[in-house]
């Protein structure tokens, strides 16, 4: 074991015991040039031979798919959003600028989408309502109705440790939460810094969404800007009043992430899930047994189990095709290479300068996501560029993995069973006087 | 595009990423908006305000390319005295007939013309048979000696018509029309403007729903006269690109699958108009007339010696005799309403899904219900082969299946990996493609189907002696046969396509070999040397990063493996570039030839300078500047003087469904279009008719990508299927909220035709518009869903009624008037008595006529 075999920077090929890899490969997805067509999501499952995940209408814009699942290894979500494009010049007037226009109807439309839960065949699938509260506050409507409890919400595909990360920030933003119901908002592994419930209270004020996010954080809840998941008391209409002029239609293809540090292997006690040459984590579905550890052991929420085996399953970012020298099959079939596949060293240059291209267009808010190896997962082999925070797709804002705690909580345990031990040496020695 | 042609965006995005500003103009905002720069929403059916009012800011901001207009097009002909425009008769052009509904074209020829122009009783036959469609390849008839002012400045010069007649197309009245805000408007005008001249271009590319008006033509017409003035034909990086819905759309009107053309836009003859050979052979050349068309005669005996051989002689015109004879409007609406009537009896259907795809879907299920016999072609089992047991007749009761008489023979289809061919796509480039598979159980490819139809039909009737079967018997019917399932050899037809000389035996290289004598034969005149050398050109696949941009050795496009069409015009009239940048084709003064990046389209060796003769004509008659060769004047025309049965510039029209007032003219809609006027086919009213109210709203529809067309390739696939599960339509919260609808809630919307539901999507991506002083809401609905496959629902043509465009019998089928209300529709026979309810209200009562000519008072007002 490696120095941050654990946590940390790290060539995970290497630290799993590969002597001569081939360089570690990856995905770089780039949500400014995605067009939302899907051919990803058809491309993986033809390929891969996943099962549909069947037929439900969501109501979240035009994601029908919901989130990732043991049946939907590439999942593209749509964001509606009363605000406008980044990068359009300030003097160009909104796409409804001038029109006789009402308020928005996102957020409205995102309590109703929120409720929509498909039936996947999978666990723990997409989970019912995991939005819905947040989705509720921004449109300042008192959420009635099949309302879950804070902890199923703050579950959000992570099981145990995370009760306390109800938040799915990108809900704050007003608008912007059709994508928080895409699966795995929070981070599973239970800290509780990187789940907080900051998104709200950090920018939405501040970016905009004014009308929506801001305003109705500010009235109905606490009036500090965090949102605690109470449902408004507001009465409908009496926020999100302004008429709309602007919108924008974020699109965005996400995937298993391949971390550095992948918390669902290192808990897999069959080594069912193992970690290639190529850097990248699979699932071995002749080895998994369904035990389950791994879901609870993502911070992405992506890994999720057939109902009908009880395995897990995953994007293997084609492991058959690119030991072969194919390209995995979503970016294959990517009409616009917003999916691009290659050495995760070059794409992660290129998307510096991508990043630098778009910002210098005067995209102000596009970023990128899970390429930093000092992140809490040491950086993703998957990662993305954004066009706004994380939360707005259903991302977790920080993620990290369980064993980043490790060293601290066996620390902390040795300590305790030192102290236990020396307070039993105590004891019996003054038993003895 | 992003929506309808994910794959071809991809160039968008590219332009995009390398600083194209992309600006996107559509009643509603979809994929192709997010990734655009701006946004403009406009009101369905508006199209030639907007663009319109995009030629004046041209005209009255003099931002046409000056050098190219006077040059290239007919700006500087002097149109005849006798025309009067819109302008003068509040909405009618001169020569309209009020009991045919059509035009005597006299008075808008050139000067000195007036002779020419096609009288109110040709140009009616003209829109029964839709001729305007032959001009896919060619100019109609024109005299190429014309009266002409260079300076543009005489006031009936074509420039100054154009001038006046767009002159009240301003910002103001495009907002008020199209409810497109003057600021944004203008932001278009300027981008297409500063993007166009010497030394740049824009491109124009629409989806073919954009045809789908009661005005279809003059939409295109109206975005090529701007692309015209602006300089952007013929030109790299120009043109106007039809982004087609299937795979061979081009190819199906080249090898026509069209009741009113043969291969390579030869006229199918009309029993009236072209009774002898030379009658029919005149039509399509024009003697006296300049340009190419002077050499039909050679492309047609060699299209009759392809069908007969040896059979097709000079004696007996080549087999003229044995061809079909139109007797008028045989078009696939017309031929549904026939079928209803009993008419027709039994009817081919190859991969087309009217039951679910063509308008007034309920016309045409009752139409299939009523015939003997009906043979489907498709890979599933679709609606049209179902509608007698599944359709939403049956349960009205209008179908009852065991009384339904239509005998339907289903053939399952081999898919395009299970059989090898072409696809012509949009820049007519026909791409060769390998067989993968061998089709599955019975299913066949088409071709296999018709060669084998055909010869168990002429096995039977070998010995018939009855004169009708003489041609049937006398086809050359040989092609070599594969494999276990005798599938016939795609090269084999492609080789009859591209043509023999008869007397070597050998391919054809042009159709400039091709005689008029009974020497040569093929299939396809434009399609002549695909073939060329013996080698199947369409199967060249060099990679486009092998080779410059033009790549030619990319498949073939017709003609002559031209790939951008009237090339001459990138070069100035001395035959020089434009500019470097765009330089393409150029006249080389040493070689003397023309020379470029792609094949000229152009006499190779005819000098710029070249003047005709006193008195030439055909392909003699084409001066070296003129680069539009097809054309009989050789001129890109902003001007129609003739060719065109709705008028000879694009005027706004409202659609044959509005709830708006034309406020530009007395003439609500489009005086020429072509009604079927019968009690099943009902028109909602418009002003100023009364009741418009009734059907509140405007309605458009069209794709999702997650699907394609009549869903008959994606409705039976899980993985499309899950990713667009349900029939919805897409309101705005304002007009959710005035209707009471809700998210992922029902809703119906009923016309005059059908009543429809499904669930709601309220979206920002809709907004309301202010047209005319006021509130008008649009709603929208994709058309995927019919009642057989994985996912079903109502089908959004339902609701559409039959009124087509006059030069093309194209449907107006992208804009209609609606209701919509909250809540499932109710089923079985009450159903029918529900919609009857809106008729009621409507007026649409027995007798009821909806006039084509707009009526005025006696004093000429409105």
């Amino acid at each position: 074991m490696g120095s941050n075999s654990l946590y940390g920077p790290l060539d995970p090929a290497l630290d799993a015991g590969y002597t001569d890899a081939p360089p570690r490969m990856g995905f770089f997805t780039d949500t400014s040039v995605c067009i939302g067509c899907k051919a990803c999501e058809v491309a993986c499952k033809t390929w891969n031979a996943v099962p549909d995940d069947g037929f439900d209408l969501l109501g979240q814009s035009y994601d029908n798919t919901g989130g990732l699942t043991a049946n939907s290894w590439r999942h593209v979500a749509f964001i509606e959003q009363p605000r406008s494009s980044s990068g359009a010049a300030t003097d160009t007037p909104g796409a409804f600028a001038g029109l006789p226009v009402g308020p928005s109807s996102v957020p409205a439309t995102n309590v109703v989408a929120a409720r929509s839960a498909p039936d996947t065949g999978t666990s723990p699938g997409i989970p019912p309502a995991v939005d819905a509260l947040a989705a509720a506050a921004t449109a300042g409507t008192e959420f009635i109705g099949a309302a879950p409890s804070p902890g199923a919400t703050g579950g959000c595909g992570s099981g145990d440790t995370s009760g306390g990360c109800a938040c799915g920030g990108g809900s704050s933003r007003g608008g912007a939460s059709a994508a928080g119901s895409s699966g795995g908002c929070g981070s599973g592994a239970g800290a509780s810094e990187g789940c907080a419930c900051a998104g709200g209270s950090s920018h939405g004020g501040a970016s905009g969404v004014g009308a929506s996010g801001a305003g109705a954080i500010g009235v109905g809840a606490s009036g500090s800007g965090e949102f605690l998941g109470m449902p408004m008391t507001d009465l409908p209409g009496r926020v999100n009043e302004a008429p709309r002029s602007d919108f924008r239609w974020l699109m965005m293809s996400n995937v298993c992430k391949h971390c550095t540090h992948a918390g669902c292997l290192d808990v897999c006690p069959t080594g069912a899930l193992f970690r290639t040459e190529f850097g990248t984590v699979v699932v071995q579905d002749d080895i998994c047994n369904g035990c389950g550890y791994c879901i609870s052991g993502c911070p992405y929420g992506v890994i999720d189990r057939r109902e009908d085996d009880g395995r897990a399953w995953k994007c293997t970012l084609c492991y058959d095709r690119i030991g072969d020298g194919l390209e995995p099959a979503c970016a294959k079939a990517c009409p616009t290479e917003s999916i691009q596949f290659g050495e995760l060293d070059e794409l992660r240059e290129r998307a510096a300068r991508r990043l630098e291209t778009l910002q210098s267009q005067g995209v102000a808010e596009a970023r990128l996501y899970g390429n930093d190896p000092s992140d809490g997962v040491g950086g993703d082999g998957a990662f993305f560029l954004l066009l706004d925070e994380p939360e707005v797709y259903g991302l977790p804002p920080d993620p990290h993995v369980p064993t980043r705690d490790v060293v601290a909580m066996w620390k902390r345990a040795g300590l305790a069973a030192l102290t236990m031990a020396a307070t039993a040496v105590v004891a019996f020695a003054g038993r003895r006087k | 595009m992003a929506e309808a042609h994910p794959v071809g965006f991809q160039w968008v995005v590219e332009a995009k990423n390398r600083g194209a500003k992309v600006i996107h103009v559509d009643p509603r905002f979809t994929r192709t908006s997010a990734l655009a720069h701006t946004y403009l929403p406009v009101r369905a059916g508006a199209d030639i305000a907007f663009l319109g009012g995009v030629i004046n800011y041209i005209l009255s901001n003099e931002k046409d390319f000056r050098e190219y207009v006077v040059a290239y097009t007919n700006a500087s002909m002097i149109v005849s005295e006798d025309f009067q425009d819109t302008e003068d008769l509040d909405g009618l052009f001169s020569g309209y007939d009020s009991e045919l509904n059509t035009y005597d074209q006299g008075s808008w020829q050139y000067a000195g013309q007036q002779a020419e122009g096609q009288e109110e009783d040709e140009s009616h036959a003209d829109r029964e048979t839709a001729s305007g469609l032959e001009q896919e390849s060619h100019g109609p008839p024109i005299p190429a000696d014309v009266p002409r002012d260079p300076t543009l400045q005489h006031p009936r010069c074509v420039y100054q018509v154009l001038k006046r007649h767009y002159a009240r197309y301003t910002p103001e009245v495009v907002e008020r029309l199209c409810g497109v805000p003057q600021d944004k408007f203008l932001e278009v005008c300027e981008a297409w403007t500063a993007n166009s001249g010497r030394e740049r271009t824009t491109a124009l590319v629409y989806s073919v729903g954009w045809t789908q008006h009661s005005v279809g033509v003059q939409y295109i017409r109206a975005g090529a006269i701007i692309q015209l003035l602006l300089g952007n034909v013929g030109r790299p990086g120009g043109g106007v690109m039809a982004l087609r819905g299937h795979a061979s759309i081009q190819g199906s009107t080249d090898i026509p699958t069209l009741f009113n053309l043969l291969p390579g836009y030869l006229p199918m003859p009309h029993f009236k108009q072209h009774e002898s050979f030379d009658q029919w052979i005149d039509a399509i050349r024009h003697p006296e007339q300049s340009g190419f068309w002077a050499n039909a005669k050679s492309y047609a005996v060699s299209l009759l010696k392809s069908y007969w051989g040896d059979a097709a002689t000079e004696q007996n015109d080549y087999g003229y005799g044995w061809m079909p004879r139109l007797t008028g409007d045989h078009g696939t609406y017309q031929q549904v309403l026939d079928m209803i009537d009993g008419k027709i009896k039994g009817y081919f259907l190859l991969g087309q899904n009217p039951a679910v795809g063509s308008a007034h879907g309920k016309a045409q299920r009752l139409g299939m219900a009523n015939l003997d016999w009906l043979v489907v072609r498709d890979l599933f089992m679709i609606e049209s082969a179902t509608f007698w047991k599944n359709g939403p007749e049956i349960g009205t009761g209008e179908i009852v299946p065991e009384e339904c008489k239509t005998e339907v023979f289903f053939m399952p289809a081999a898919s395009h990996a299970e059989k090898s061919g072409t696809f012509t796509q949009t820049q007519r480039m026909l791409q060769w493609r390998e067989q993968a598979v061998e089709p599955p159980g019975d299913a066949r490819s088409e071709l296999w189907f018709f060669y084998h139809l055909g010869r168990i039909i002429r096995e039977r009737l070998a010995g018939s002696a009855r004169p009708r079967d003489e041609g049937i018997r006398k086809l050359t019917w040989d092609y070599e046969l594969h494999g276990e399932l005798q599938e016939p050899s795609g090269e084999d037809v492609l080789k009859e396509i591209n043509g023999y000389d008869l007397t070597t035996g050998k391919l054809l290289s042009s159709f400039t070999e091709m005689k008029p004598d009974g020497s040569t034969s093929g299939g396809c005149w434009i399609y002549t040397g695909v073939y060329k050398d013996g080698v199947n050109q369409a199967a060249r696949r060099k990679p486009g990063r092998e080779q410059n941009y033009v790549a030619r050795e990319w498949g073939w496009a017709w003609p002559a493996d031209r790939r951008t069409l009237y090339n001459r015009a990138s070069a100035d009239p001395d035959g020089k570039p434009w500019s470097e940048r765009k330089k393409y084709v150029w006249w080389d003064e040493a070689k003397g030839e023309w020379v470029g990046e792609d094949v000229p389209d152009f006499e190779k060796t005819k000098p710029p300078s070249y003047r005709p003769p006193e008195g030439a004509s055909g392909v003699e008659a084409i001066s070296g500047d003129d680069p539009f060769i097809m054309q009989g004047d050789g001129k890109g025309w902003l001007y129609a003087p003739s060719g065109l049965i709705d008028g000879p510039m694009p005027t706004h029209y409202e659609p044959a469904e509005s709830m708006v007032r034309n406020p530009l003219y007395g003439q609500q809609a489009n005086p020429t279009r072509k009604v079927y006027e019968r009690s099943d086919n009902l028109t909602n009213p418009s002003p100023p008719e009364l009741h418009s109210e009734v059907y509140p709203f405007v309605f458009s529809t069209s794709r999702l990508t997650e699907h394609h067309t009549a869903g008959g390739m994606s409705r039976q696939l899980a993985y499309l299927s899950e990713l667009q599960p349900e029939m919805f339509v897409e309101v705005s919260p304002e007009l959710a909220a005035e209707r009471g609808l809700e998210h992922l809630g029902w809703a119906h919307i009923v016309t005059a035709r059908a009543a429809i539901e499904a669930k709601v999507m309220v979206t920002d991506r809709l907004a309301p518009l202010r047209i005319d002083g006021r509130v008008v809401h649009q709603l929208w609905l994709p058309y995927h869903w019919g009642s057989e496959g994985l996912v079903t629902g109502d089908s959004a043509n339902d609701l559409i009624g039959i009124t087509l465009d006059p030069n093309v019998l194209i449907q107006e089928s992208k804009v209609g008037t609606c209701d919509i209300q909250p809540g499932r529709r109710p089923s079985g026979p009450e159903l029918l008595t529900y919609v009857q309810g809106y008729r009621d209200r409507a007026g649409l009562t027995p007798g009821h006529h909806t006039p084509i000519e707009t009526p005025r008072d006696e004093d000429g007002q409105q």
